[in-house]
């Protein structure tokens, strides 16, 4: 099964990237996790992203589009990255989940990825 | 209808109870539509009572079952799916044909059992998944157990069987190291079926009538499935020591007989010794926990009413290390009373008091009568006793306070 793997990050996490004592191992971190990843054939894709201040949201209400500045919703845990891995089940999934950097320092979101029609 | 054809009918009741688990596990395992295959299994029990009292049993009932309820699950998914897609489901149904011939059923209801438990699916809904797949009990039966609406029982099973198969949660025997704790879930969905029906302490209500049946069913299943596992062993020893007394709980007029008054001749011997033997085999194991300490402690009190011999010391202990397991509302309560009996009153109120959030908690005010009777407060204790009554549902229960039953002791 496809798994997508959504990781949220407190805004305490999200600070090592502006910090210069705590930049490095942060990114140190990542690379170590999403290597091993990348390695054992799981991980289908995957992307980091810029910090939440860079989004841009559109909502189109009654035919008026509105472009806000900011993400979508304004929770303490945001989105810093994601990645797509075919695994057996869950339980796989959930295993690599406890591996990422952010799991102590805000959550992984795990949702199954819509199979195609039909099957 | 005539005995063989009853007999027939009977047989074929005798195996979709004894196999309904296994079957709807090896049906789901691949699938993991656990609705799908309660439909298939569904169709093959209505062949099997339409046939085989005309054909008689077949020599392997569980085959012909699991047989007929495949051929049903490939059509079903023939009918839904592209020509493309039912190959893949033949192909996969001689997968596990193969692979179910070479392993015999092997521990597919304890796949099963840890299927329900895990923890991506909504605690309310474990325990009545696991008495709907592994034991094959309908929807309202379970709701009424339950003492919940049956639509929204049907609604939670239904969530919680679509969960299983849309966030992909796998048939499958955890790895050894997460067994202790995943096995945890499974005994507290064990237990919750039990206290469901343990809390009708009357046996007043039909409606649950049989579940405390079906909860031990399934403990001796996973002790048969997990022996070396000695929370297992704890939970059945606690809950035969609980229902050997069943018969002794009531009056006949429906009246409560506390512990200290039952008739020790009616409680079942031979229930307490399996419970005993049970216990015995945990300990060797010397892995203490939660469910061998509750055990311990049903066995305690079985052992000072058949003797005679005051037990408050010991009981209190054990009630320490239960604390330590579980420091839940109700242990602590219970922990209280016994430190109470065993002569500290005025520390065990001030135990009771520090517990919060428990206004409404029936056993709370219960216990709360009889430790200041203890304390020799009397008024208190007799209006402790009346806002128990007010909270039990039970008249048995609310006669026994309202009548100053908190004041006698064991």
């Amino acid at each position: 099964m496809h798994y997508m793997l959504q990781f949220y990050e407190n805004p305490e996490e999200r600070g090592k990237h502006k910090d210069p004592a705590k930049v490095e191992a942060y990114f140190a971190s990542w690379n170590a996790f999403i290597g091993t990843l990348a390695q054992s054939g799981a991980m289908v894709s995957g992307n980091g992203l810029l910090p939440p201040n860079t989004a841009t949201t559109l909502r189109v209400t009654n035919g008026t589009p509105q472009v806000v500045d900011g993400p979508f919703a304004d929770n303490t845990e945001m989105l810093g990255g994601y990645v797509i891995l075919d695994v057996a089940d869950l339980d796989a999934a959930l295993d690599w989940a406890a591996k990422a950097p952010c799991v102590t320092a805000g959550s992984v979101e795990i949702r199954p990825v819509l199979p195609p029609p039909g099957v | 209808m005539d005995e063989a054809r009853r007999d027939t009918t009977a047989q074929a009741r005798l195996a979709a109870r004894e196999s309904y688990g296994k079957l709807l596990a090896i049906l789901a395992a691949r699938t993991r539509d656990v609705a799908a295959a309660e439909d298939a299994l569904a169709d093959a029990f209505a062949a099997a009572l339409a046939q085989w009292p005309e054909d008689g049993v077949p020599s392997n009932p569980v085959g012909w079952l699991l047989t007929v309820a495949r051929r049903s699950a490939g059509h079903a998914a023939a009918r839904r799916q592209t020509a493309e897609r039912s190959l893949a489901m033949v192909q996969m149904l001689e997968d596990e044909r193969n692979d179910t011939a070479s392993d015999g059923f092997g521990d597919d209801r304890l796949k099963l059992m840890f299927t329900c438990t895990h923890p991506a699916i909504a605690a309310d809904a474990q325990a009545p998944l696991m008495l709907q797949t592994v034991l094959g009990l309908d929807a309202t039966r379970i709701a009424a157990s339950f003492l919940v609406a049956p639509a929204s029982m049907g609604q939670r099973l239904v969530r919680a069987k679509r969960r299983i198969r849309d966030a992909g949660i796998a048939f499958a025997i955890p790895e050894a190291e997460d067994i202790p704790v995943r096995l945890s879930a499974v005994l507290s969905a064990i237990y919750a079926a039990y206290g469901t029906a343990w809390d009708d302490v009357a046996g007043a209500d039909p409606r649950l009538a049989g579940l405390a049946y079906e909860a031990i069913w399934l403990a001796r299943l996973t002790v048969q499935l997990a022996p070396e596992q000695p929370e297992a062993l704890g939970l059945l020893a606690m809950m035969l020591h609980c229902e050997a007394r069943r018969a002794a709980r009531r009056g006949p007029d429906g009246n409560f007989i506390p512990l200290r008054d039952q008739d020790v001749s009616l409680w079942s011997r031979d229930m307490m010794a399996e419970a005993e033997a049970a216990l015995r085999a945990a300990a060797r194991v010397s892995q203490p926990g939660r469910f061998q300490t509750e055990a311990a402690i049903q066995s305690l009190h079985a052992q000072s009413r058949t003797t005679g011999e005051r037990l408050h010391g010991p009981l209190a202990q054990l009630y320490d290390v239960l604390a330590g397991f579980a420091p839940t509302t109700g242990v602590l309560v219970a922990r209280a009373v016994a430190l109470a009996e065993n002569g500290e009153a005025n520390v065990a109120l001030s135990q009771l008091d520090a517990i919060t959030g428990a206004e409404t908690y029936q056993p709370w005010w219960a216990s709360r009568a009889r430790i200041l009777w203890l304390c020799g407060q009397e008024a208190a204790a007799r209006e402790a006793a009346s806002r128990a009554a007010a909270l039990s549902s039970d008249p048995g229960i609310r006669r026994f306070l309202l009548a100053g039953g908190y004041r006698d002791g064991p």
